[in-house]
C-alpha cells in the first residue's frame, strides 16, 4: 500500500507524496451563501392543508429544491414522526435523506454539526418539546457558537424543529415552551409559526438559512386546516400584523395567535381596537413593527405560554419601554404562563392564557382595573 | 507480546518497539508498514522531535506572559504523529484542543496554533484548507461532529474517513457513548481515536473506567484496538488497519492509544498535588521519541548529522512560534460582533452601531475609535 499522504510535507520524500482518491476534504462552498428557493413547487396552486401537512410540503419542497437536505430524527421514517409531518418523505427520498435515528438529541444535532461541516442542510426534528435538553449543549455549544467559533469559515445552515406548547392533555414533558433558552442564546435564529401558509414559507426559508434555526411548531394547531399557496410569506425576520387596530398592541406567537386573534374580535364588540402582531420571529425581534405599532396605540400586551420570569415578554417590554417611553400610556402588560413546571393535563387550562386572561391583561393595558 | 486481528476483542496490546527500542514482529501488524523504509523511520522520529520542541516553547511563551494557557502534549508525541501521518488530505480530523502535533502534521500554521491561547480568536485557522476542524473545547462533542461528517462522506460515495481524536476522560462522557452508537448503526466511515493519557486534570483514568476503554467498543458492535501510544509504529499500523477498514465500507473502529501525559493537563495545573512522581519516573522510561531513537541507533540510522539537522528543523519551528505568536495584532474592538451570525442581524447590527458611537465618544478627533 502507498504511505500516506501529509498535508504538510515530512523529512521523507516518500511519506509526503500521495493524495487520496477525493483530493482534498470538500468546503461547503458551492451551496452557500442561501439554498435555491427559486424551483417551481409541487404545491398546485392553492391547497386546503393542516399545518402538519402544509409543513411537509415545505420540507419535500426543500428536499427538491437542494440535494444537500436531510432528515434527522426518531420516527420520521416510516411512521412519519409522531405528528406525521415527515409522512411520506422516506418513500419519496429514501433512508440517506430520511434518516431514522437512535434515540439520543444529542446526536441528532451533533451529526448534524459534522454533517454541516460537509456541506450538508440537515433538519432536525426534536420529537417534543421537552426532550429536547438532551441535545441543548450541542445547540448551544455548537451549533449556536461554530460560526462565530471560525470567524466565518463554517456555517451551520440547520434547521431543528420542535413541536411545542400545551393545550393537547399531554403526560409531562410534552407541553413545554422552551423559546426563551434559545432565543437567550446568541447565534440562533428562533421563529414560531402560527398557521399553515406561514409554516410552509417558514419552513422552507429556515432550511435556506445560511444560520441555525429552531424552528417551533404550536402542536395543538397542527391538524387545522388553512389555504396554502406556494409562496414563501414576509422575510423570516419580520412581525406581521394579522389584525389592524388603534387601543392596544397585543404581541403574541405560535398557537397564542389565534387566541389573540379571537380576543381581538370579542374587544372590538366593546369598542376596544386590538392590534395584533403575530411576532413569528422571536430572534431576533423585529422592533420596527413593533415599536410603529406601540408608537400609534401607546399601549403594549405581550402574551406567550412559556413562564414569565425571563421571558421573551420581559425583554420585549423592556425594549420597547427603553425606546418608545414617551408614547406609553401604561406600562406593558404580560399575559403569560406562571413560573411553575408544566402541569397536570387538569390543571393546564389554569396555566394556558386563554381569550379571557388576554382581554384582563388588555383591560390593565387599558387602566381598566376589575 | 500477544496480540489478535483487530476487532476480534479482547484485543491485547499492540507492541512493534519495545522501550528499548527493539522492533517486535507482528504478523498482523507488519504488513500495514511494508512500505515504511529507514527514511520514513526518520521523518517520523523528526516529526516527534519537532513536535516536542513546539510544546516546549509554548509553555515557555505561556510563561512568559506571552500566552493566556497552554495544553501540553508531552508524551503523547507517537499517539498524535503515528496517527495523523496515516492519513490522507481528503479525510478530515476532529479534536479536542492537545492535538497540536496533529495539527502539524496537518499543516495548520504554527502561529494558528496558538492563536486562540493568545487570546485573539476563538479559532485558529480555515478547517477547510487543513483537513481538521478547530478544536472542542467541550469534553467528547467532536465525536459526534466526526459521526456527522462520516455520514456525509459515506453518502456522498466516496472513501473518505474522519477521525475524532478524545481523551481517556471523554469516554465518560454521553457524547462520545452516543456518537459510537450513531457510528455503529450506520456503519459510518469513522475512526474513535482515544489517547488514555491515564489522566483527566486530576481523575486517574480509573474512575472513567473499570475495564480496559477500547473494551467499551465490543459492546457498540464496533471493533477495537488496544495499542502501545508511545510506539509510533504501533499507532500509524493501527490507524492503518481502521482507515482500510473505514474505506472499504467496514464501518467504524476504536482505537485505544495508551500513552501518558508527562506535563500538567495545562500550564494552569499542578500536577504534584495529585500524581505520584514514581509514576511519571516509571513513563519516562516509556518515552516515545527514545524508543524511537534507539530504534534508528540500531539500524544504523541515527548520526550527529541527523542530530543536527532535527535539532536545526525543531529550533526553526520553535523561532517560527514563537516570532509569530508575538507578533498576533490584537484584534480591532468592534470584531467582537463579527460573525455571531451569517446574515444580517437588526439587533446585533444596532448594538455594534451603540457600541461604536460610545467608543468614538472618546475619541476627541471624531474619528474611528
Amino acid at each position: 500500500m502507498t504511505m500516506t499522504t501529509m498535508m504538510r510535507p515530512a523529512a521523507s520524500a516518500l511519506l509526503g507524496q500521495t493524495s487520496g482518491s477525493g483530493g482534498s476534504a470538500p468546503r461547503p462552498g458551492e451551496s452557500l451563501p442561501g439554498a435555491p428557493l427559486s424551483t417551481p413547487v409541487p404545491l398546485a396552486g392553492t391547497t386546503t392543508l393542516t399545518m402538519a401537512k402544509a409543513i411537509n410540503a415545505g420540507l419535500r419542497q426543500a428536499m427538491l429544491d437542494d440535494p444537500k437536505v436531510v432528515l434527522l430524527g426518531e420516527d420520521i421514517g416510516l411512521l412519519g414522526g409522531v405528528f406525521r409531518v415527515t409522512s411520506d418523505l422516506l418513500a419519496e427520498f429514501g433512508a440517506r435523506r430520511v434518516i431514522d435515528t437512535p434515540l439520543a438529541e444529542s446526536a441528532i444535532i451533533g451529526t448534524a454539526v459534522g454533517l454541516a461541516y460537509r456541506g450538508y442542510r440537515p433538519v432536525c426534528e426534536i420529537q417534543f418539546d421537552g426532550f429536547i435538553f438532551p441535545g441543548f449543549d450541542q445547540i448551544v455549544s455548537q451549533v449556536a457558537k461554530l460560526h462565530y467559533r471560525t470567524q466565518g469559515r463554517v456555517s451551520m445552515p440547520i434547521t431543528i424543529r420542535v413541536p411545542f406548547g400545551g393545550g393537547i392533555g399531554a403526560a409531562e414533558h410534552h407541553s413545554e415552551s422552551p423559546e426563551a433558552y434559545f432565543t437567550h442564546t446568541s447565534g440562533l435564529r428562533v421563529i414560531a409559526v402560527s398557521d399553515p401558509q406561514d409554516a410552509y414559507g417558514l419552513i422552507r426559508q429556515a432550511i435556506a438559512s445560511d444560520d441555525p434555526v429552531l424552528y417551533f411548531e404550536p402542536k395543538r394547531r397542527y391538524h387545522v386546516k388553512g389555504e396554502v399557496s406556494p409562496e414563501l410569506g414576509a422575510p423570516m425576520e419580520r412581525a406581521r400584523v394579522v389584525a389592524a387596530g388603534t387601543d392596544v398592541t397585543l404581541l403574541c406567537y405560535g398557537a397564542l395567535v389565534s387566541t389573540a386573534k379571537d380576543a381581538a374580535l370579542a374587544a372590538d364588540d366593546e369598542g376596544v381596537s386590538i392590534e395584533v402582531i403575530d411576532l413569528r420571529s422571536l430572534s431576533p425581534v423585529d422592533y420596527e413593527t413593533v415599536e410603529a405599532s406601540v408608537r400609534k396605540t401607546g399601549r403594549l400586551v405581550i402574551t406567550h405560554e412559556a413562564a414569565r420570569s425571563g421571558g421573551l415578554g420581559g425583554e420585549i417590554a423592556a425594549v420597547v419601554t427603553e425606546r418608545c417611553f414617551d408614547y406609553l400610556e401604561a406600562a406593558p402588560v404580560r399575559v403569560t404562563g406562571f413560573d411553575i413546571p408544566y402541569p397536570p393535563a387538569k390543571l393546564e387550562s389554569h396555566h394556558l392564557p386563554d381569550l379571557d386572561r388576554i382581554l384582563d391583561g388588555v383591560d390593565r393595558a387599558l387602566g381598566r382595573q376589575r | 507480546m500477544s496480540e489478535s486481528f483487530p476487532g476480534e476483542n479482547p484485543v491485547t496490546f499492540l507492541q512493534l518497539v519495545s522501550p528499548e527500542g527493539v522492533r517486535v514482529a507482528s504478523e498482523t501488524a507488519d504488513p500495514w508498514l511494508d512500505d515504511v523504509s529507514g527514511a520514513d523511520l526518520v521523518a517520523l522520529y523528526q516529526d516527534m522531535v519537532v513536535v516536542r520542541r513546539i510544546d516546549t516553547e509554548a509553555t515557555a511563551l505561556q510563561r512568559q506572559g506571552e500566552l493566556g494557557l497552554w495544553p501540553p502534549l508531552l508524551g503523547q508525541e507517537a499517539a498524535q504523529i503515528g496517527s495523523a501521518r496515516a492519513l490522507r488530505a481528503d479525510d478530515f480530523v476532529f479534536t479536542s484542543y492537545r492535538e497540536n502535533a496533529v495539527a502539524w502534521c496537518r499543516g495548520v500554521g504554527l502561529t494558528d496554533i496558538v492563536r486562540v491561547w493568545r487570546g485573539n480568536a476563538q479559532s485558529g485557522w480555515d478547517p477547510y484548507s487543513v483537513g481538521m476542524a478547530t478544536p472542542a473545547i467541550i469534553i467528547g462533542a467532536q465525536t459526534l461532529h466526526a459521526t456527522g461528517w462520516a455520514l456525509g462522506a459515506q453518502h456522498d460515495g466516496t472513501d473518505s474517513v474522519a477521525v475524532a481524536y478524545f481523551g481517556d476522560g471523554a469516554t465518560s462522557e454521553g457524547d462520545v457513548s452516543e456518537a459510537l452508537v450513531f457510528a455503529a448503526s450506520f456503519q459510518a466511515p469513522v475512526i474513535f481515536f482515544c489517547q488514555n493519557n491515564q489522566w483527566a486534570i486530576s481523575e486517574p483514568v480509573g474512575l472513567q473506567s473499570r475495564a480496559n476503554l477500547v473494551d467499551r467498543a465490543l459492546g457498540f458492535g464496533i471493533p477495537g484496538i488496544r495499542v502501545d501510544g508511545n510506539d509510533v509504529l504501533a499507532v500509524l499500523a493501527a490507524t492503518r488497519m481502521a482507515l482500510h477498514r473505514a474505506r472499504t465500507g467496514g464501518g467504524p473502529t476504536f482505537i485505544e492509544a495508551v500513552t501518558y501525559r508527562m506535563g500538567p493537563h495545562t500550564t494552569a495545573d499542578d500536577p504534584t498535588r495529585y500524581r505520584p512522581a514514581a509514576e511519571l519516573e516509571e513513563w519516562r522510561a516509556k518515552d516515545p521519541i527514545l524508543r524511537l531513537e534507539r530504534l534508528l541507533d540500531s539500524l544504523g540510522l541515527l548520526s550527529s548529522e541527523l542530530a543536527d539537522q532535527t535539532r536545526g528543523l525543531a529550533d526553526a519551528a520553535a523561532a517560527e512560534l514563537r516570532a509569530g505568536c508575538i507578533g498576533l495584532a490584537d484584534p480591532e474592538p468592534l470584531t467582537v460582533f463579527d460573525h455571531v451570525f451569517a446574515t444580517p442581524n437588526a439587533t446585533l447590527d444596532r448594538q455594534r452601531a451603540e457600541y461604536a458611537h460610545y467608543l468614538a465618544s472618546f475619541d476627541s478627533t471624531g474619528g474611528k475609535a
